[in-house]
């Protein structure tokens, strides 16, 4: 008995220490994959420095050096869709709190079906394409949408068209990317308050405490780690709002104010095809985004002591 | 429990708070209810009447003459296509590397793992991925959609779920003298069924939902256009459509067609079309949808 279970054990040893090839090779061609399509085309990083052309081969195009990168700092156009870029990541980052404050509300609701129901619906939105979103936006906002309808059967007389103002851009974008992703934002705070221990609770019921002190002093610093991580998480996020919302939405009335850097990079390099320019914009974009998180990870090791990754 | 005494300045709150919540709610179903009723509402009466809350008349006038329209069966199929087999594949891709790197004595596990994670922070950009995929000859092919299955992140979520898997069930199989991949088969997968369904549903709602890649690379074929991009199409080329309708050049068949299939008819039957399927799915696979959020926020 002891001699035959000895014999497999002994085995399974030799099998630990000799290298697992088998599974390399399961992995291999998945990994060459990966670097076919995420490393490769860093290697296209190099037609920055040239005049390239499209369909002509590289070494027949000119070398500019840094004609790019300096003509970035010059292009007026940058400043404007940096500023749009700033202000769509700014108004982000005022309102990055609105999830916790929706779950804590969420919280309060006592009668558990409406609350059920509430999350369920508030959170599909997410789950949308962006298109659909827009569609959406235009039955409902465009001239003949149901919104001016409405209006217009009020009796105030005048249809606005919300998605061609340029005055409420800012407003109108903001509200949509609320519309998508609040409901979902905040399901990550609803489950930190579920962990929070019940006893606290019952404890500060004992000395008195309503639901609003409970909310304030139990609840909200619970709840406060997962708020700072996601923030620092965010900050790296700083030049990258997103693409398909803003180029969705933008039209010849409202453009100025609605394109982003990401949707800049688009119209350079796949509509004015300056592969060049629209390169050394994505690396410049790319290597503050990295920076960035160098320095989240820096924030976060002086706020919590430990790396975010 | 003892008796609740209710203060004036809790009742308001909680006035205000039921009523934010149900506005919200409103305005999360709305659009969509809108969508729906207008799409079964009689065209004759759409034309008079403002749809604001009920559908006028009943009418299968739209979903019937938007079937019958160029390409709407075969984006369609493409869209069903790819949600397919590009949740297949991410599926089986993903899960196979997890296992891979959740065993320590892999060579070069180290390197190939950083490599992966590196890719969620780095990429080579729109163009230099847009000319590598040229190079590769995947321009206008449908491999565009599925290629590359692996995902950085749902490999590390998989990893991770593998890692926390009781090991001693494996050990006993090793014993056994199974194959890795038999391991794998037989005892990892089935355990792994909650992470699976959590990373498929996901994938599958991106493949669904995904647009901007035919946008790029597959415009010129129009037999490889998704439905979301058809409806992008007729939203971005209803003035051109209205416009075609309205010209002088009015023929009594399209002058008929004007008064019935207008151009809003088209994008609220497609828009129908296309968000469907997500609503049906969704409230029936919910938990999986919010356990997604949840194993992600912990790993971050």
């Amino acid at each position: 008995m002891a001699q035959t279970a000895a014999t497999p054990v002994n085995s399974v040893k030799k099998r630990k220490k000799r290298k697992n090839w088998e599974l390399f090779f399961i992995a291999l061609p998945f990994m060459i994959m990966v670097i076919m399509f995420s490393y490769v085309p860093l290697a296209g990083w190099i037609i920055s420095f040239f005049d390239y052309k499209p369909g002509r081969p590289l070494f027949d195009c000119t070398f500019v050096g840094w004609k790019y990168f300096k003509m970035f700092l010059t292009d007026r156009d940058v400043y404007r869709v940096l500023k749009n870029t700033l202000i769509f990541s700014g108004i982000g980052y005022m309102l990055s709190p609105l999830p916790m404050l929706f779950a804590l509300c969420l919280n309060e609701i006592s009668c558990t079906r409406f609350k059920k129901v509430a999350q369920t619906t508030t959170t599909m939105p997410y789950f949308i394409s962006m298109i659909i979103v827009y569609s959406l936006a235009f039955a409902m906002f465009s001239t003949d949408g149901v919104v001016n309808s409405v209006l217009t059967s009020l009796g105030t007389g005048k249809t606005i068209n919300w998605l061609t103002n340029k005055k409420i851009v800012y407003l109108f974008q903001t509200c949509i990317t609320q519309w998508k992703g609040l409901g979902w934002s905040s399901i990550i705070y609803i489950a930190a308050i579920a962990g929070i221990d019940q006893e606290q609770y019952e404890a500060a019921a004992i000395d008195g405490a309503g639901r609003f002190r409970q909310a304030l002093h139990i609840t909200l610093p619970g709840i406060m780690p997962t708020f700072l991580v996601l923030f620092l998480l965010s900050i790296a996020n700083f030049m990258s709002t997103g693409f398909q919302q803003y180029y969705v939405f933008q039209n010849s009335m409202v453009y100025s104010k609605i394109e982003v850097l990401d949707v800049y990079i688009y119209k350079m390099g796949l509509k004015l095809f300056d592969y060049s320019y629209s390169t050394a914009i994505g690396i410049i974009k790319s290597i503050l985004s990295v920076l960035l998180l160098f320095v989240a990870n820096f924030l976060a090791r002086k706020v919590r002591g430990s790396n975010i990754f | 429990m003892a008796k609740k005494r209710i203060g004036p300045g809790r009742a308001a709150f909680s006035i205000l708070n039921y009523t934010f919540f149900a506005l919200f709610t409103f305005i999360c179903i709305y659009p969509l209810w809108y969508v729906f009723i207008y799409t079964i509402s009689d065209p004759a009466k759409v034309a008079s009447q403002n749809v604001v809350l009920y559908p006028l008349g009943f009418s299968m006038y739209n979903i019937t003459r938007v079937m019958q329209l160029d390409g709407l069966m075969n984006a369609f199929l493409i869209s069903v296509a790819r949600t397919v087999l590009g949740t297949v594949l991410t599926l089986v891709s993903c899960m196979l590397l997890g296992y891979v790197f959740s065993k320590e004595d892999v060579p070069f596990r180290k390197l190939m793992y950083r490599l992966l994670v590196v890719t969620m922070y780095v990429s080579g950009g729109l163009i230099p991925t847009y000319l590598v995929i040229k190079a590769y000859g995947l321009l206008n092919t449908f491999w565009v959609y599925i290629v590359p299955p692996v995902s950085a992140y749902y490999v590390i979520l998989i990893k991770t779920y593998i890692e926390q898997l009781p090991i001693s069930l494996e050990e006993s199989a090793l014993i056994d003298g199974a194959s890795y991949i038999r391991i794998f088969i037989r005892i990892i997968m089935p355990l792994s069924v909650p992470i699976a369904a959590t990373i498929a549903i996901y994938s599958a709602v991106e493949q669904w939902n995904a647009w901007f890649d035919n946008h790029i690379y597959t415009f010129s074929n129009s037999k490889l256009t998704c439905l979301q991009y058809l409806l992008y199409n007729y939203l971005t080329e209803a003035e051109r459509l209205s416009q075609m309708l309205e010209s002088t050049h009015v023929t009594q068949e399209m002058a008929e067609r004007a008064q019935k299939l207008t151009p809003m008819g088209v994008r609220m039957t497609v828009t129908l079309i296309t968000v469907l399927p997500i609503l049906c799915v969704y409230p029936f696979l919910q938990k999986y949808f919010i356990k997604g959020i949840l194993i992600g926020a912990v790993k971050g």
